[in-house]
């Protein structure tokens, strides 16, 4: 293949192969996240062949959905999540999104934006750079924001964000190989994410918030999310001093 | 509890008296700030949007207090309408290739290799069984499924909910039942496990006990054909697909009615509480993909469909021949049933057949229509004897014909349309809902419930009737 091949979106989606449900020799897992109605189970489809429902409302998907493909040679597992507004709250459906992110250790979770609902969307995005960091933005629906003359300036969003920020319309099936190749790059090292981390400043939070990561890091030395953990703890969050208490925070 | 780890729990509670009460609500501000800082750094308003008027004036008219539920029962109406005259034509032409032409032909190229109870079994039982399913079932599903799904890829049902909250708040249920409700348009236990998205478990076993009401796929093609059988040819032909239209139409707004009612009871004795709050986006309006869609429906919902009602009915099918040429002192099994189920059945009325046709098709909806047209060959000893001529022509007013001949009148269809409404869900349903209520007692209501609308419903017609 000759290096203007390489640089063509085309080429790079040709090398998508869907695997609908038969996937095994996984490389990566991946997981899609974001708010109710920002088409995460498009996304899901166009990337596995299977036929995930797909309605224009919010609340569709209620359980994960699992599916693999392969791009590039690597055999990746996708999970669609429910979409979810925070991860504050604890109702089953945002439950399954959070435990996910933070236990079924994604690779990469790509967060779908709603470009025409930037402002709500980001909070949760916001709320998923405290859990994890290897992180890809899809912002989905920039034809519509255009026709609401809106305009969304995607690198400037990337570099406030710190993570890859990528275009889709993934009803129209635009955007893959960008997002394919997004993908690979966090999931191979190639891209470090460094996604903009909450600025905290509430009086004593800091100091506090230290002290319950070292505690935390006496007991249990590998493991993750210590800084968001904390936090919920000192937010008072119920199920997570609970599970902190039965002795099974690792698996909350 | 464990030594260190409730050593972190008491200190963690030692710090949260140092840290603001809100705390919870700083963050929350916190990230929210700084979201719309995000988003207000790369984001630009160009102008005022086109859109955004035409989405807001559409959303004015189907969600008004006035227009809104008006609007719906119209568009429903229209569906319907589409649905039932669309499915005519079609419909005849299948029965005509694999009935009328099919059936006699495939029996005469097998008659010299099979033994005649096999024959029986295969071409009589599990062929014409499945050449029904596939004529009667076919039309209407191919029509009115891409018409619902392109409403729901518009973003229709976000609407309908909204119109109803209010309605079932005050039968002290969730508005979101009305999601749950529209998915079980579909299928009854989609739209059971869709009640996960409602919060509190009360409001979420109402709408799974209730969500029977919603009339599923499998009846859907059975009340379009009653109708137009029976009722369209009540009037003058150019009216019988409106009549037909606004009995079938009667029946889904009934199916709401009850769910209703029937919400409001539980939820004032098994089920007590108070209706709680929430709140649903309504999603922006989106171009259909129209073609897309056409190929989802079809092949995802209709041919799905299909597929399973074919094979619960083949078995049915061979079944169903052999209860009808078993026989027990000269007489058939199937006429010892149905002679024993008549007196019962007539008191709602409906007939023997009509009730051992439920009972065989507790697997799959889909199969009562093909079952009870089986049947009644049986039992007039038509297919027993091995006659064709019943079968020769079937367009709708051959087939009223048959099964008036079976003792079939207008109170018999009546019934038979609000029994399909009110019975038992399918055995997935049931397995459904024990899987998501855990409970044998909700599992168990979930089933007598409509069983006894059924009933009380059917015996009132008979008796009005009379």
């Amino acid at each position: 293949m000759s290096s203007y091949c390489d640089h063509c979106s085309g080429a790079q989606q040709a090398r998508l192969e869907q695997l609908g449900v038969g996937f095994e020799d996984i490389d990566h897992i991946i997981c899609l996240a974001g708010n109710p109605n920002t088409g995460k189970s498009t996304v899901f489809n166009a990337l596995t062949g299977l036929k995930q429902h797909t309605g224009n409302w919010p609340g569709k998907t209620i359980e994960r959905a699992e599916g693999g493909f392969v791009y590039n040679d690597k055999h990746y597992k996708i999970v669609d999540l429910p979409g979810t507004y925070s991860l504050l709250s604890a109702s089953p459906d945002e439950e399954v999104a959070r435990d996910f992110i933070l236990f079924g250790q994604p690779d990469v979770t790509v967060i779908v934006l709603d470009a025409t609902r930037l402002e709500r969307n980001l909070n949760l995005a916001l709320q998923i750079f405290q859990i994890t960091r290897r992180i890809v933005v899809a912002v989905n629906f920039l034809k519509e924001a255009r026709s609401h003359n809106l305009n969304i300036d995607l690198r400037n969003l990337e570099l406030d964000l710190g993570v890859p920020v990528v275009a889709i319309e993934a009803r129209d099936g635009q955007g893959f190989a960008e997002l394919l190749s997004a993908i690979a790059k966090v999931c191979g090292g190639d891209i470090v994410p460094n996604p903009k981390a909450l600025k905290l400043n509430i009086p004593g939070l800091k100091g506090a918030l230290n002290q319950v990561k070292q505690l935390l890091a006496q007991l249990y030395p590998q493991l993750e999310h210590k800084e968001w953990i904390a936090l919920r703890l000192l937010a008072g969050d119920a199920s997570v001093s609970a599970a902190l208490a039965r002795g099974d925070l690792e698996n909350l | 509890m464990l030594e260190a780890q409730s050593n972190i729990i008491a200190r963690v509670d030692e710090l949260r008296w140092q840290l603001p009460p809100n705390l919870n609500d700083l963050l929350a501000e916190q990230i929210y700030t700084e979201a719309t800082q995000i988003a207000a750094r790369s984001q630009e308003r160009l102008g005022a949007s086109q859109r955004l008027l035409w989405e807001r004036r559409l959303d004015w008219l189907l969600t008004n207090r006035y227009t809104g539920i008006p609007l719906m029962v119209l568009l429903l109406a229209i569906v319907l309408w589409i649905t039932i005259s669309g499915a005519n034509y079609p419909s005849a032409l299948l029965a005509a290739l694999l009935v009328d032409w099919g059936w006699p032909a495939l029996k005469a190229a097998l008659a010299p290799y099979l033994a005649p109870w096999l024959l029986g079994v295969l071409v009589d039982g599990v062929y014409l069984t499945s050449a029904w399913v596939v004529s009667v079932m076919l039309p209407p599903m191919a029509i009115f499924f891409p018409i619902f799904t392109i409403l729901e890829d518009f973003g229709y049902l976000p609407r309908v909910a909204f119109n109803l909250d209010r309605i079932f708040q005050r039968a002290g249920a969730h508005g979101k039942q009305a999601l749950t409700m529209s998915m079980g348009w579909g299928c009854n236990a989609a739209g059971v496990v869709a009640a996960r998205i409602i919060d509190s478990p009360r409001e979420r076993i109402i709408a799974i006990i209730t969500n029977n009401f919603s009339l599923c796929n499998g009846r859907w093609p059975m009340q379009f054909l009653i109708a137009t059988v029976f009722l369209g040819s009540l009037v003058q032909a150019e009216y019988a697909n409106l009549v037909a239209t606004l009995a079938v139409l009667f029946v889904a707004l009934l199916g709401i009615v009850l769910a209703l009612v029937s919400s409001a009871l539980l939820s004032r004795t098994v089920l007590r509480g108070h209706a709680s709050t929430f709140s649903l986006e309504l999603p922006p309006y989106r171009p259909p993909q129209i073609l897309k869609t056409l190929y989802t429906a079809f092949f995802d919902r209709t041919i799905f469909v299909l597929w399973r009602a074919i094979v619960f009915a083949a078995p049915a099918g061979a079944a169903i021949w052999l209860v009808g040429n078993i026989e027990i002192a000269q007489v058939p099994l199937a006429k010892v049933i149905i002679d024993w189920l008549n007196p019962l059945a007539g008191i709602i009325g409906l007939n023997g057949v009509i009730l051992l046709a439920y009972i065989i098709a507790i697997p799959a909806n889909e199969i009562v229509i093909p079952t009870i047209l089986m049947l009644t060959a049986v039992y007039s000893g038509e297919l027993h004897s091995g006659s064709a001529v019943m079968f020769e022509a079937s367009s709708h007013q051959a087939l009223g014909e048959m099964l008036a001949a079976g003792g079939w009148t207008i109170t018999t269809a009546i019934c038979l349309m609000l029994f399909s409404l009110c019975h038992n869900p399918c055995s997935t349903t049931i397995y459904t809902i024990y899987k998501e209520t855990k409970s044998l007692k909700w599992t168990t209501l979930s089933v007598l419930i409509p069983l006894a609308w059924g009933f009380l419903l059917c015996a009132i017609v008979t008796l009005v009737w009379m």
